[in-house]
């Protein structure tokens, strides 16, 4: 494990500060989320869980973009394909299946959600809604809480393509440029908003240009590479500590499966599109990165294929056995002390 | 104790809050320098500096998303819209999302943040500028929603939803910022959500209204005073949750239930109020539960002739006391 980073930046064209201990750590989670995500896929074609969309394809550029935080400080508004960001911040699998089945136990939102909305009892990780952008406003406004407060978190607010389109990404935007606000707008751009692809999204050829248009860096960058989104959202994170300001990073990856398990992308993507994003499958693009830079052999690269799988069937014998929650719960917290019975 | 008018009392109280816990801030369109386009935020970014009072680029939907942000994030915001024709673009912001901030997360989160509103007609306002847009609100489990028509109440209900630990909108009718004025007290106090208050007790006859409708109501019951009506007038105060049982005792007490409002009446606040008489007091009941509101027209004509029309007034109102206390 003598390897580092640097040396294998001939790869990658960046110079991260990732030591080859992180980055197996980093592929460790890439590998438990896939494992994960196929679970649920499974599960809700089982008629266990109700719906999932899914992260194959984001592993890297969510765990690069991790790594580059601080969880015991800073706030993270995911959307509804964080697998990895989650598990990189310490949520376990069976709180997330706990989610995906419904259980009484979930400990984002008490099953009344969809699957990882809610917020996180350990880490300030939140998701209120499934109405896409939402968050960015509210990003902004977190953000804005911790320059009153004098705080060093920073805010990373996580969004797809689809959602640059909203007008709540613009009012956010600006917003957090007029008054230079610690926030990372990080975009996933998967090519499609469902079905709609990025041409007819808008007449640019990058959402990351229209930082420009807010007063501050827009960063591209390939999301399937660890390195260099880890140096991109350190750059930011750098920056939103300094109280210079947001940064907008936008990370190209591959939605590897349909939308949800509710879709169906052979309807609107060609044959020939569909084939060619295994090329760029993070998983492999890391377990190749990381052998070709001796940090990882072929049999401890099955040895964490397994030990994934292996925790996912435990994390789902466990969670399948557990209670739905009972009817008396869903009157729970509808305003302060409103245990039973909400409001009227 | 001193007289104050609605308005000086909406901007005492925010400035009193803003003192008393540093975590209260205010932003909107022109809250700063401007101090407010009806002047409820005058001299507190003076007082308090641009970090605290924010003045926001116009943009509503982030008025209310930052403003929901902050509130997770430690804060106390008090978001102003600067009328309520222009809440629109903020709804998603809190009837989709600040209502559901405690309930979509088991209570792990929790939004105490203002929205104060100023709504309301009879102002030359005309389509734009004189909406009643309670009902959207008043319809939304997990918001709270509070109409003060008097200086004291604005004062007690306003110290009441900054302090809360959820969100609440706050209607301001704009017509009683300066019309309506009223003894305040210095010292803090408050007036919990949710509670109703007869403003005017009676035996005949009771009327349930709120906001500008209030003192419109007032009037008309002196003027029934005079041929003999003793008319009870009950103001609602809180839109959500309606304070039922206020309602069902003093519509049961007196046996005649008319509800005014200055919103149009089709599934309104008004059919809430009445539905909960007819409920909850069919068997005391000597008279049908009678609403009235202005015609079932988009709110409302620029034209004074058409605007006075279209609002209910303290003679239309004697009018419909009239009728139902001869049945």
């Amino acid at each position: 494990m003598s390897a580092t980073a640097n040396q294998s930046s001939k790869t990658s064209n960046t110079t991260g500060r990732l030591s080859g201990d992180r980055l197996v750590e980093l592929y460790r989670t890439m590998v438990l989320s896939r494992y994960l995500d196929e679970r649920v896929w499974l599960l809700n074609r089982q008629g266990k869980a109700a719906i999932a969309a899914s992260a194959q394809g984001h592993e890297a550029t969510q765990v690069a973009c991790i790594e580059a935080t601080d969880p015991s400080q800073d706030h993270y508004l995911i959307y509804y394909r964080q697998f990895t960001a989650m598990l990189a911040l310490g949520t376990e699998p069976e709180e997330m299946l706990r989610g995906f089945l419904a259980k009484e136990a979930d400990p984002m939102n008490a099953a009344r959600q969809f699957p990882l909305h809610g917020a996180h009892p350990r880490v300030d990780l939140f998701n209120f809604s499934n109405v896409i952008a939402t968050q960015l406003p509210q990003a902004a406004g977190v953000a804005l809480a911790d320059k009153l407060k004098g705080s060093d978190a920073v805010t990373i607010v996580f969004f797809g393509d689809g959602a640059s389109s909203q007008g709540d990404t613009h009012e956010a935007m600006n917003f957090a440029g007029v008054h230079k606000l610690p926030v990372i707008f990080f975009c996933e751009n998967n090519r499609y908003a469902i079905s709609v692809p990025l041409e007819n999204q808008m007449g640019i050829e990058s959402v990351a240009s229209r930082a420009s248009g807010y007063g501050f860096p827009g960063v591209q960058v390939d999301g399937t590479d660890v390195l260099a989104v880890h140096e991109a959202m350190t750059a930011a994170v750098d920056r939103a500590r300094a109280g210079d300001g947001p940064t907008l990073i936008e990370a190209s990856v591959e939605r590897l499966l349909p939308h949800t398990t509710d879709d169906d992308h052979t309807r609107y993507r060609s044959a020939d599109d569909i084939e060619k994003m295994s090329d760029r499958d993070p998983i492999s693009i890391m377990s190749e990165l990381l052998k070709r830079s001796d940090l990882l052999t072929d049999s401890q690269d099955e040895s964490i294929h397994a030990n994934a799988k292996k925790r996912v069937n435990h994390a789902t014998d466990t969670v399948d056995a557990e209670p739905y929650p009972g009817v008396e719960s869903m009157f729970d917290h509808v305003l302060e002390g409103s245990a039973n019975g909400g409001n009227s | 104790m001193a007289e104050q008018t609605v308005i000086e009392a909406v901007r005492q109280t925010m400035l009193a809050e803003m003192k008393r816990d540093d975590s209260v801030i205010v932003l909107g369109e022109d809250v700063g320098s401007r101090g407010g386009v009806f002047l409820a935020t005058d001299g507190l970014v003076e007082e308090f500096g641009e970090n605290r009072v924010i003045d926001t680029p116009l943009a509503e939907s982030s008025i209310c998303g930052v403003a929901l942000g902050a509130a997770v994030n430690g804060m106390r915001p008090i978001a102003e819209i600067q009328f309520a024709d222009f809440v629109w673009p903020a709804i998603n912001q809190l009837v989709g999302e600040a209502s559901k901030v405690r309930y979509g997360t088991n209570g792990v989160k929790n939004a105490p943040m203002t929205v104060r509103v100023p709504y309301g007609g009879g102002v030359r306002g005309g389509l734009y500028h004189s909406q009643s847009i309670e009902v959207l609100f008043a319809h939304t489990p997990g918001l709270s929603v509070v109409a003060p028509a008097t200086p004291y109440d604005a004062k007690g209900l306003l110290v009441s939803a900054i302090r809360s630990n959820d969100p609440v909108i706050v209607l301001e009718h704009k017509r009683t910022y300066r019309l309506v004025k009223g003894d305040v007290p210095e010292e803090n106090y408050s007036i919990p959500i949710g509670n109703a208050e007869i403003k005017r007790p009676g035996s005949d006859l009771s009327i349930f209204t709120y906001g500008l409708m209030l003192h419109y109501s007032l009037q008309a019951a002196e003027m029934a005073a005079a041929s003999g009506l003793n008319v009870e007038v009950v103001d609602l105060r809180t839109l959500r949750p309606l304070d039922e049982e206020t309602i069902a005792e003093s519509a049961s007490r007196t046996g005649k239930a008319l509800i005014i409002q200055e919103d149009t009446p089709a599934v309104s606040i008004s059919s809430e109020v009445a539905a909960i008489i007819g409920e909850k007091c069919f068997f005391d009941l000597d008279g049908p539960i009678t609403r009235l509101g202005p015609p079932e027209i988009p709110p409302m004509p620029f034209s004074p002739v058409q605007e006075a029309a279209f609002m209910p007034s303290p003679e239309k109102i004697l009018d419909a006391i009239n009728k139902l206390a001869q049945i």
